[in-house]
């Protein structure tokens, strides 16, 4: 019971926050939306008991990448954005399609139901950072691996894009 | 107990409105910010199924656990793709001076 009360509240705070992001014109007021849904998600993780997952979706999501992207709002001194030809096209057709997308999955959820059963309340250690590191540095070490290798890239990548053309 | 079936509903929903973001925002961070809110409803998904699996699977199958570790690797290549994007975003402000995709329609100046 306290399960489900709590997966509704932080689950109808991750809906609202997605949709403000949806509504707001000025872009810092989406990435703060964003960084509510993102928020009130690790806490979902951690009744899935998630901790690791909670713990990274705080500090890398919420804190890393959304700072860099309102630092990048910042820098580039955005304002409020135009509504053009496209978006009125984009609203026309794709909310329909969205919608109908969206409808499409949640019918087959609810009929599925009784298949697929109910998930209780993780227990404490299942996602435990111990665990979680000792799959990823045994099955999981080559992938890893190459996820370095893509950082790697992908640091030098935006240095030489971010560079000034002389 | 909640159903997983809630969770699954969740993570459509949060797609679903990151897809229309995609569509209808113009201005390019904002986008970005979309397909962010993508990758967290598809992250979602993966955690459940692993708290899921956990408690229905039999032994021997793979560790329950390796839904963890995807969401490990989406947040890398997430984070990744934010370095590289807005630094790509960051240039084409210097060459347009504007942020509006409309605006940005053609490869060449």
């Amino acid at each position: 019971m306290v399960h489900q009360a709590l997966f509704i509240f932080f689950g109808l705070i991750c809906v609202a926050g997605a949709i403000n992001l949806l509504v707001q014109r000025h872009p810092i007021n989406s990435a703060l939306s964003l960084v509510v849904v993102m928020a009130s998600l690790s806490l979902i993780y951690l009744l899935l008991g998630a901790e690791f997952v909670a713990a990274i979706q705080v500090i890398v999501y919420a804190g890393a990448i959304m700072v860099l992207f309102v630092f990048v709002i910042m820098l580039l001194n955005a304002g409020a954005e135009e509504r053009t030809r496209g978006s009125h096209v984009a609203l026309t057709l794709g909310g329909p399609a969205v919608a109908v997308v969206a409808g499409l999955l949640t019918w087959i959820m609810v009929h599925s139901n009784p298949q697929l059963g109910a998930v209780a309340i993780g227990p404490s250690n299942f996602g435990e950072t111990r665990l979680v590191a000792r799959l990823l540095f045994r099955e999981f070490l080559l992938p890893f691996e190459v996820t370095s290798v893509l950082i790697l890239i992908a640091i030098m990548g935006a240095v030489v894009l971010g560079r000034k053309e002389s | 107990m909640v159903p997983l079936s809630w969770y699954l509903i969740l993570s459509a929903i949060l797609f679903c409105l990151g897809a229309f973001a995609f569509l209808l925002k113009r201005n390019i961070i904002t986008i970005f910010m979309a397909i962010e809110l993508m990758l967290n409803g598809v992250n979602l998904s993966f955690v459940a199924f692993a708290n899921y699996w956990n408690q229905h699977s039999p032994a021997g199958e793979l560790p329950a656990l390796s839904g963890h570790v995807f969401v490990f690797f989406v947040m890398v290549v997430a984070a990744a793709e934010a370095a590289v994007g807005l630094a790509i975003i960051i240039a084409v402000f210097r060459a347009r001076e504007t942020l509006n995709v409309d605006r940005v329609n053609l490869l060449k100046l």
